[in-house]
C-alpha cells in the first residue's frame, strides 16, 4: 500500500467502500459533500448501492431498510443534517440494527456556518435520538486515523448490532494530509441470522422496536444497558503522550486534540510539566484512564471547539478529584496553539507549586 | 400463540382457507374494519403468485403497526411516514426480492409525503397498499389529510372547513403524475365487487413489481367504524356515497407494459 494526498472526507468515503460497505443513502451538506459524491462515482462502479436520498430524514430511514437486509450500511451528514435523522438513529438502536453514519460536524446552533466546530458533542454521545441509549462514538484526529476508524467502526457495528459514529469535524473533513488505505476487503457474502432475507425454508423474521408492554419493553431495555455496558468496559479508546510525569493534563479530541499537541510540545520545550489525553472514543468515554490520570495530577485542562461539553465528561471522570478548566472557542473559531498555551500557563500560575519542579 | 382456528377437512375439496401469506393469529382490527380485508386480498395475491419466501413487507405507523405480525413473510416496522424510504433501502439490497409497504393516509400521505412521492418518482420498484379511510384511526380520530370537507373529527369538530385546513388530498391522481410510477389505481372496499376488482388491482401491482416496471400503488378506500362514530354496515354506506364521490375510483396511471406483465 502506498501513502498518497488525501482528502479527509473522501479518504472516510473510500476506506467505507474498503471497508466492504454495501449500500450507501446521503443529502448533500458543507462541509461533508465530497464522501457522497465519492460514494456517488465508487459505488455503482463496484456495483454496489447508492441512492440520494430525498432528504436526510429518508436517507436514514433506507439505511436502516438496507441494514435490516444484513448489508454493511451506512450514511453520512453534517450538523443540520444530523439533527433530522435523530428519528431513524432510535429507531436502529431499538431494533438493533448495526449501521454507521459519519458526522463531519459545523458551526450551530441552527443553520450556523460551514465552519469546523465540535458542536454536536452532546447530540453524539448523549443518545442521538430519543429512548435511553448511547452510540459508539469515534473521533478521528487525522486523515489517517479517520481512515483507520472507519475500518474499526464497521467492525463495532456488526459486532454490536449497534449505531457507530465516526464525528471529524470540517477541518478533518476537508484538509488533504498524507495517508495510507487499507487493501479492500472482500464483501460478506453470509447474512447474519437476524437478517431479513425472505422466509423462504424457515420461520419469518421481523425487524422492529415496537413494544407495546412495558414490562417486555423493559426487558429489550435491560438487554439493550447490557450491552451498552460490556461496550463501555472494552471499547475505550484514547491516545497520550508526556502523561507518565504530568501534573497538568490537557484533554481534546479531533481537531482540538491535534492543536493541543502543538501547544503541550512547546510547554514541555519550556520544561513544564504538561501532559495530552485525547479520547479516540468519545462514548464509551476513556473514564477510566482519566480517572486514574486525575489520581496523580493537579488539575484537567480541556480544549474543545465548542462551550465545554466533553468538559462535563471529563469532570464526571475526574470525580472532583482535581480541578478541571475549560478553554474552548465557538461558532467555526478553531483555537490557536498560541491560545492554548497562554491558557495553560495561565492555569500553571494558579496550581500550587511550580509546574517545572514535578513536586 | 395464536389459536389455531382451521378445520381440517380429510374428505371435501378445500374452496376456501387461510392464504399461507397470512399468520394464523386474531387481528385487533375493530369489528366491521376493512383493514382485515385488505390484509387478507395482499395475502392471498402473494400466493398466488408464489411469492411468500421471497417477500418482504414494510409496515407503517397506524392501525396497521403490527401487519408485520400478521403477515407470514419477513417484515420490518418503520417509522411514521418512513415505510417507502426503510422499502427502498431494502429493494435496493435486494433486488429480486418482492418488496411492499402498507400504509395509511396519515402515515403516507402526511408525515411521509416526500417519501411516498420520491420513491414513486425515483421509479422504485416497491408496490404500495394505501389505505384510505379519511381519518387517523390509531390515535382515536383526528383530521387527515384525506378527510372530507364537512367530516367531524376529534381534531375538526365542528367539521372540516377547507378555508381553515385546506382541500382533501388524492394521492392516486398526484402520483400517477409521476413518470416514475408504472401502476397507480383506486379501489374501495366497500362491497364483494369492489373486493374482488381490488384484489385484481393488488395483483396487477405485485406483477408491475416482478417484472421490474417500477413504483405501483393501489389506493384502498377503507372503513374506520369505530373513529366515523357508526355501525360497520353504515360505514361500508359512507365508504360508497361520501368517499367515493370525492375519491373517483379507477385507473389513474398503467404503463402498456403493465397490462402485458398482467396477461403473463
Ligand atoms: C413521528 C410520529 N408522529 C406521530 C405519531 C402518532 N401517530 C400514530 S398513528 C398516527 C396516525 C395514523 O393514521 P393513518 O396513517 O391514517 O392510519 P390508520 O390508523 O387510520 O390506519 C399518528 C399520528 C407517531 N407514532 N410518530
Ligand atoms: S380505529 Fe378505525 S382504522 Fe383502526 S382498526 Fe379501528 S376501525 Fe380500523
Amino acid at each position: 500500500m502506498s501513502v498518497e494526498l488525501l482528502k479527509g472526507n473522501v479518504a472516510l468515503a473510500e476506506a467505507a467502500v474498503r471497508a466492504g460497505v454495501e449500500a450507501y443513502f446521503g443529502y448533500p451538506i458543507t462541509p461533508q459533500t465530497e464522501l457522497l459524491e465519492h460514494m456517488a462515482k465508487r459505488m455503482p462502479e463496484l456495483g454496489r448501492v447508492f441512492v440520494q436520498a430525498e432528504s436526510e430524514v429518508a436517507a436514514i430511514n433506507m439505511v436502516y431498510g438496507a441494514a435490516s437486509t444484513g448489508v454493511r450500511a451506512m450514511t453520512s451528514s453534517s450538523s443540520p443534517g444530523i439533527s433530522l435523522m435523530q428519528e431513524g438513529f432510535s429507531y436502529i438502536a431499538g431494533s438493533e440494527v448495526p449501521c454507521v453514519i459519519v458526522d463531519i460536524m459545523r458551526g450551530g446552533p441552527g443553520l450556523g456556518n460551514i465552519q469546523p466546530s465540535q458542536a454536536d458533542y452532546f447530540q453524539v454521545t448523549r443518545s442521538a435520538g430519543h429512548g435511553d441509549y448511547h452510540p459508539i462514538v469515534l473521533a478521528p484526529a487525522s486523515v489517517q486515523e479517520a481512515i483507520d476508524l472507519m475500518t474499526l467502526a464497521f467492525d463495532l457495528a456488526d459486532q454490536y448490532r449497534h449505531l457507530v459514529f465516526v464525528v471529524a469535524d470540517g477541518l478533518i473533513g476537508q484538509m488533504m494530509e498524507p495517508a495510507e488505505l487499507p487493501p479492500m476487503q472482500p464483501v460478506r457474502t453470509a447474512k447474519p441470522d437476524w437478517a431479513l432475507t425472505g422466509a423462504e425454508g424457515r420461520d419469518k423474521r421481523v425487524i422492529t422496536s415496537l413494544e407495546l408492554t412495558a414490562p417486555e419493553l423493559e426487558a429489550v431495555n435491560l438487554h439493550l444497558q447490557a450491552k451498552l455496558q460490556t461496550i463501555r468496559e472494552t471499547e475505550q479508546r484514547w491516545a497520550e503522550q508526556w502523561t507518565d510525569d504530568a501534573r497538568l493534563i490537557v484533554v481534546g479530541y479531533g481537531t482540538a486534540g491535534r492543536i493541543a499537541e502543538t501547544a503541550v510540545r512547546q510547554a514541555r520545550k519550556e520544561g513544564l510539566k504538561v501532559g495530552l489525553f485525547r479520547p479516540i472514543s468519545l462514548w464509551p468515554f476513556p473514564e477510566d484512564r482519566l480517572s486514574a490520570l486525575a489520581d496523580q495530577i493537579d488539575a484537567f485542562l480541556v480544549v474543545e471547539m465548542n462551550a465545554g461539553q466533553m468538559w462535563e465528561d471529563v469532570r464526571l471522570a475526574a470525580g472532583g478529584q482535581v480541578p478541571v478548566m475549560f478553554a474552548g472557542r465557538m461558532g467555526g473559531m478553531v483555537p490557536m496553539p498560541e491560545e492554548i498555551y497562554e491558557a495553560i500557563q495561565q492555569l500553571a500560575e494558579k496550581l500550587p507549586g511550580d509546574l517545572r519542579s514535578g513536586g | 400463540m395464536c389459536a389455531v382456528s382451521m378445520v381440517e377437512q380429510a374428505e371435501e375439496k378445500v374452496v376456501y382457507k387461510r392464504p399461507d401469506s397470512l399468520n394464523d393469529c386474531a387481528t385487533h382490527y375493530c369489528p366491521g374494519c376493512t383493514h382485515g380485508v385488505a390484509h387478507r386480498l395482499v395475502a392471498e395475491v402473494l400466493d398466488e403468485l408464489g411469492v411468500r419466501g421471497r417477500t418482504i413487507g414494510v409496515s407503517p405507523v397506524g392501525c396497521a403497526v403490527f401487519a408485520y405480525q400478521y403477515f407470514n413473510v419477513d417484515g420490518a416496522e418503520a417509522a411514521h411516514g418512513r415505510a417507502p424510504a426503510m422499502a427502498t433501502g431494502i429493494k435496493r439490497t435486494l433486488p429480486d426480492h418482492v418488496v411492499f409497504t402498507y400504509q395509511g393516509d396519515g402515515d403516507l400521505a402526511s408525515i411521509g409525503l416526500a417519501e411516498i412521492v420520491h420513491a414513486a418518482t425515483r421509479g422504485e420498484n416497491i408496490t404500495t397498499i394505501f389505505i384510505n379511510n379519511a381519518v387517523y384511526g390509531m390515535t382515536g380520530g383526528q383530521m387527515a389529510p384525506t378527510s372530507l370537507p364537512g367530516q367531524r373529527t376529534t381534531s375538526s369538530p365542528l367539521g372540516r372547513d377547507v378555508e381553515l385546513t385546506g382541500f382533501p388530498i388524492h394521492m392516486a391522481e398526484m402520483l400517477s403524475a409521476s413518470p416514475g410510477a408504472a401502476y397507480v389505481v383506486r379501489r374501495s372496499l366497500h362491497n364483494v365487487k369492489e373486493i374482488n376488482r381490488a384484489k385484481k388491482a393488488i395483483k396487477i401491482a405485485f406483477q408491475a413489481q416482478l417484472a421490474g416496471l417500477g413504483f405501483s400503488m393501489v389506493e384502498l378506500l377503507s372503513t374506520c367504524p369505530t373513529n366515523w362514530g357508526l355501525t360497520p354496515v353504515e360505514a361500508l354506506a359512507w365508504v360508497e356515497q361520501k368517499m367515493v364521490p370525492v375519491y373517483p375510483l379507477g385507473d389513474f396511471k398503467v404503463y402498456d407494459a403493465v397490462q402485458t406483465a398482467a396477461k403473463r
